[in-house]
């Protein structure tokens, strides 16, 4: 009996039980039966078995112990049962498992067997779930399989050898010569696999790719073959001859070109004559077609084949076949970085896709419209991303909001209407917004001083409609509790005035205090605005001082101990009061990035007051001479100017000497211009700028320039700090500073001040000019203020 | 790279589960709950393609799908394989179950879960598109099975006997041949109680 029958039989038997537990029962009595029959030594139904055995898998039900009858069947010599056992290896047994082991040698035995389907069988399995010891084992094997004469063999190898390469990297270069010559084969089903194999080694090891490259001749004259052949029977799918290959083909063509302008040139006509003559009404065509649009864009294509694909694309993006327009605002996604006015072309269409009912289409028109966002067009991109959050899908919210919140970050075109933006998210998805947004929106709302009076108008409205949002409790709980009196004042001029007594602020803070949907971080946020209204309202004051103690016996730890603070305020520290809760200054806004529309404040570097350098001290004092000893001298151990990491030089060791070091700079204030000149002289400058600034570090860069006529050659720089501080000098760029300025030297050092002295250096320059060797010392006092600070 | 290729109907009970890369059993159950869950979600006008749940590798990943009335086809894959080539793909494997099984239908799915495997191993090698050319897959998979049958021997004799006779060349069997009125007596039959 076929294998299949007894398998049915049981199929049935499973289906016919009515209820998840009868179905349990049939099945655990099937595999105990089977696992008996396992275990009794020579069985003709061993297969029958095992299929069983996976089908019960495929249901969800345990089925590891048929691993080693696996292994067993896989040794066997009759095809069905060798058939099974493959199956079963790549259903059951994984690298993790011991048994897989066991299985290598039935594999390479098989690889060689006389039947091709055996030695498929074999190379299916190999492909599938093949361990790294396996692939080193057998990839001999698999490179001789790629060069027999069986296409049906050749196929499967190729992909096998995939696999190895990405299992194991370090046996790609044996595959390459193989890979190359599978090339010429006709079948198609190799010639697919050979593509595959080239690309999985191109994209392995980048190194390969020169070798790879003089296939481009070769590939572009298959896909002409391809392309301007008429209808072939075998390989038509809707019209197009082979879609598959032409695809990755066309996917090898875009690793090979890219940054390369040769690979390139060849394939621009072949390209051009794709873009063309394909047919794009079915998927087949509109497959080959999007591939072609990404490669074009990807390699360094002339300029008219671009348009060529933007077009394309448009035309994709019109489509009434939702696939294609996914596919094609993905493409779109992937050139919006390069090709930015290109794709803004298509602007209307995509926020159109927005309102499609489509929930993929529209997470990809999010994607791409946030990607949009330009000073130029943020007004109207704004409305409707904002239309579109107060209806997407939740899966949707958190990512509309957080791009809406970056986008009005940057290109806001002013303040009112950024706060304003931002307040209308928090309204409508306040749930949804990141923490983080709170303190950036505060911060925002403090910057913007002549807006404090509209901005709490505004809040203390949504905060009585609403007090479920937590975001925007928490920010308008903190606003009232800054700018209460302007509240309170009655009178705005950006909107309608609010008219609101003191009972009712408070009445409004303390809802939110009590409320079960605040949580506790909201909580916070409405006790301290109370206690801050103390010193902005005049009548209710009383008020305030007893919800603050009632709130001193609070459950919750952090309320408590505000309340319990707060109260301290009220009894023993009252004069301290109106100091301690006056309106926070301005908030600094930590990262460098924040541009409001606004320029960010910089100090001038005042120069002249505040120039920490000291030029030349060819006159030695007391103190200098023992400086300058540190670099004079053969036995001296002056910094090389190698990449070493040296210690500082030690002071000649006398206590004076130290304090003098440290007594030479007087209080000279580090000035906040990033790049200072250290040494100008005989056409030579050197500026020093410091990268990174830590308590105990400093990274700064010196950077040489030359202004004469001429090279300058032999430049180096030495360089010597005091006794606890330690120095390292990276390698410089170069050692000759071109005439003019047209070059520059670079030299990286890096102080480590652990001891958290001043820090101070000494530079010495040799160089060469001219013919004339000179040499120069410069002493810097103090380092600049990092740019990155 | 093809990462797994599910079959499951619309209730979903898995037909036919393919992993190519390792997970446990565990996890492969609920790669295909989730999986279900997020498809058979979907109405039938939006498009094939779906991001992959977090089971499967999340937003990397896609989940490329057809329905065929009871029956989902999902493929998943990563972002080196071509969507819209994969939906032609499951086309090509649906038409070449179609030949090998005559009309196929569920069942058919369910009860040679076997040979299912065996076509797709034709088509997908490794996670990887190995033959799209829907003739010659055909052709190997009957070569295949005819070497089994063969080494079957007398035990497959009656298997064989049932398909002789479904490849039999059987003339038309005349259905519904309109008599007309003939009026035929009736013995009169005993009653049957």
């Amino acid at each position: 009996m076929s294998p299949s029958v007894r398998l049915q039989e049981m199929i049935r038997v499973i289906r016919s039980a009515r209820t998840q537990c009868e179905e349990r029962g049939v099945i655990q009595k099937e595999c105990a039966a089977i696992r008996a029959q396992f275990r009794q030594a020579d069985n003709g139904g061993r297969s029958h078995n095992l299929a069983k055995l996976l089908y019960v898998h495929m249901l969800g039900y345990p089925a590891h112990f048929g691993q080693m009858e696996c292994v067993r069947l896989i040794a066997s010599p009759r095809y069905s049962e060798k058939r099974v056992g493959y199956l079963g290896a790549m259903m059951l047994l994984d690298e993790k498992q011991d048994a897989s082991l066991l299985i290598t040698n039935s594999i390479k035995n098989d690889l060689s067997h006389s039947s091709p389907y055996v030695q498929s069988l074999a190379l299916c399995t190999l492909a599938c779930m093949g361990s790294a010891e396996m692939c080193r084992d057998l990839a001999p094997e698999i490179d001789r399989l790629l060069k027999t004469a069986n296409a049906y063999i050749k196929k499967k190898a190729a992909l096998c050898a995939v696999h190895i390469v990405r299992k194991v990297p370090e046996l790609a270069e044996l595959f390459n010569t193989a890979a190359r010559s599978l090339l010429t084969e006709k079948n198609h089903g190799v010639l697919h696999g050979a593509v595959v194999l080239i690309t999985e080694l191109c994209e392995r090891n980048p190194s390969a790719l020169p070798h790879f490259r003089k296939i481009v001749p070769d590939l572009v004259h298959i896909m002409k073959g391809l392309v301007m052949s008429g209808y072939s029977p075998e390989h038509n799918v809707a019209g197009i001859s082979d879609p598959f290959l032409q695809v990755r083909i066309l996917r090898l063509l875009r690793i090979l070109g890219r940054n390369d302008d040769e690979a390139s040139d060849a394939m621009n006509d072949l390209l051009a004559q794709v873009a063309t003559n394909t047919d794009s009404s079915k998927t087949a065509g509109s497959a080959v077609l999007y591939e072609t649009v990404l490669t074009i864009m990807d390699i360094n294509s002339e300029c008219g084949l671009r348009i060529l694909a933007v077009n394309i694309l448009g035309r994709f993006l019109l489509s009434n076949d939702r696939n294609i327009r996914y596919v094609s605002m993905m493409s779109l996604q992937k050139i919006v970085q390069t090709d930015h006015n290109a794709v803004q072309r298509h602007r209307g269409t995509i926020v159109d896709c927005l309102k499609d009912q489509d929930a993929s289409v529209k997470r990809r028109a999010l994607e791409l419209s946030l990607a949009l966002v330009s000073a130029a067009n943020i007004r109207s991109l704004m409305k409707e991303l904002l239309l579109f959050l107060s209806c997407c899908p939740p899966e949707l919210r958190a990512q509309t909001a957080s791009g809406i919140f970056s986008a009005a970050e940057r290109f806001a075109p002013s303040q009112r209407w950024h706060i304003d933006t931002a307040l209308h998210v928090l309204t409508t998805a306040g749930g949804d917004v990141r923490d983080e947004m709170v303190p950036s929106l505060i911060q925002l709302i403090t910057t913007a001083t002549e807006l404090h009076c509209y901005t709490v108008h505004k809040l203390y409205r949504a905060l009585v409609a609403d007090i479920s949002q937590q975001s925007l409790v928490q920010v308008a709980c903190w606003c009232i509790g800054e700018y209460g009196d302007l509240l309170l004042r009655g009178e705005c001029e950006e909107t309608e005035p609010v008219q609101v007594t003191e009972d009712d602020v408070l009445d409004a803070l303390e809802t939110v205090l009590q409320s079960h949907m605040s949580s506790p971080a909201t909580r916070g946020f409405a006790l301290t605005a109370t206690m801050k209204l103390s010193t902005r309202i005049s009548r209710n004051v009383d008020r305030i001082r007893s919800i603050v103690s009632i709130y001193g016996s609070c459950i919750d730890v952090e309320l408590q101990q505000r309340a319990v603070e707060y109260n301290a305020l009220f009894k023993k520290y009252d004069h301290m009061r109106a100091a301690v809760l006056e309106r926070m200054p301005v908030i600094d806004r930590s990262s460098p990035g924040h541009d409001n529309g606004e320029p960010a404040v910089i100090q001038a570097p005042d120069k002249t007051k505040n120039n920490p350098v000291v030029t030349l001290t060819q006159e030695p004092t007391n103190q200098a001479r023992d400086l300058l000893d540190l670099l004079g001298g053969s036995d001296e151990p002056a910094q090389p100017s190698t990449v070493q990491p040296a210690p500082a030089a030690p002071v000649p060791d006398s206590g004076s000497a130290g304090g003098d070091l440290l007594d030479l700079l007087g209080g000279l204030d580090s000035i906040p211009d990033p790049s200072v000149t250290v040494y100008e002289q005989n056409g030579v400058t050197v500026k020093l700028r410091c990268d990174r600034q830590t308590d105990v570090g400093v990274t700064a860069t010196l950077v040489a320039s030359n202004t004469t006529d001429s090279d300058i050659t032999q430049f180096t720089l030495q360089a010597a700090v005091p006794k606890c501080v330690q120095l390292q000098m990276r390698a410089p760029s170069g050692d000759v500073l071109p005439a003019r300025g047209a070059g520059q030297v670079t030299q990286t050092v890096h102080l480590n001040n652990p001891n958290k002295v001043s820090l101070r250096m000494r530079v010495r320059l040799s160089y060469c000019s001219g013919g004339s060797t000179c040499q120069d010392t410069v002493q810097v006092d103090s380092f600049p203020a990092s740019a990155s600070h | 790279m093809i990462k797994a290729i599910l079959i499951f109907n619309n209730h979903g009970k898995p037909r036919l589960s393919k992993f190519y890369e390792h997970y446990t059993e565990d996890t492969e159950q609920q790669i295909i709950r989730e999986t279900f869950h997020l498809v058979s979600k979907r109405d039938d006008n939006v498009c094939n393609f779906l991001e992959g749940g977090m089971l499967i590798g999340g937003s990397d990943n896609k989940l490329i799908y057809r329905h065929y009335a009871t029956l989902y086809f999902v493929f998943c894959v990563d972002s080196s394989e071509s969507e819209l080539g994969i939906l032609d793909l499951i086309q090509v494997f649906v038409e070449t179950l179609d030949k090998c099984f005559e009309n196929v239908c569920e069942l058919d799915l369910i009860f040679h879960m076997d040979k299912v495997h065996n076509i797709l191993s034709e088509m997908v090698m490794g996670g990887m598109v190995l033959e799209t050319n829907m003739n010659e897959i055909i052709t190997q998979v009957d070569a295949q099975n005819k070497m089994e049958k063969s080494e079957a021997g007398i035990a497959g004799a009656p298997a064989r006997a049932v398909s002789a006779v479904k490849n039999m060349n059987l003339p038309e069997i005349p259905r519904n041949i309109n008599i007309g009125d003939i009026s035929i007596k009736v013995p009169n039959l005993p009653s049957f109680k």
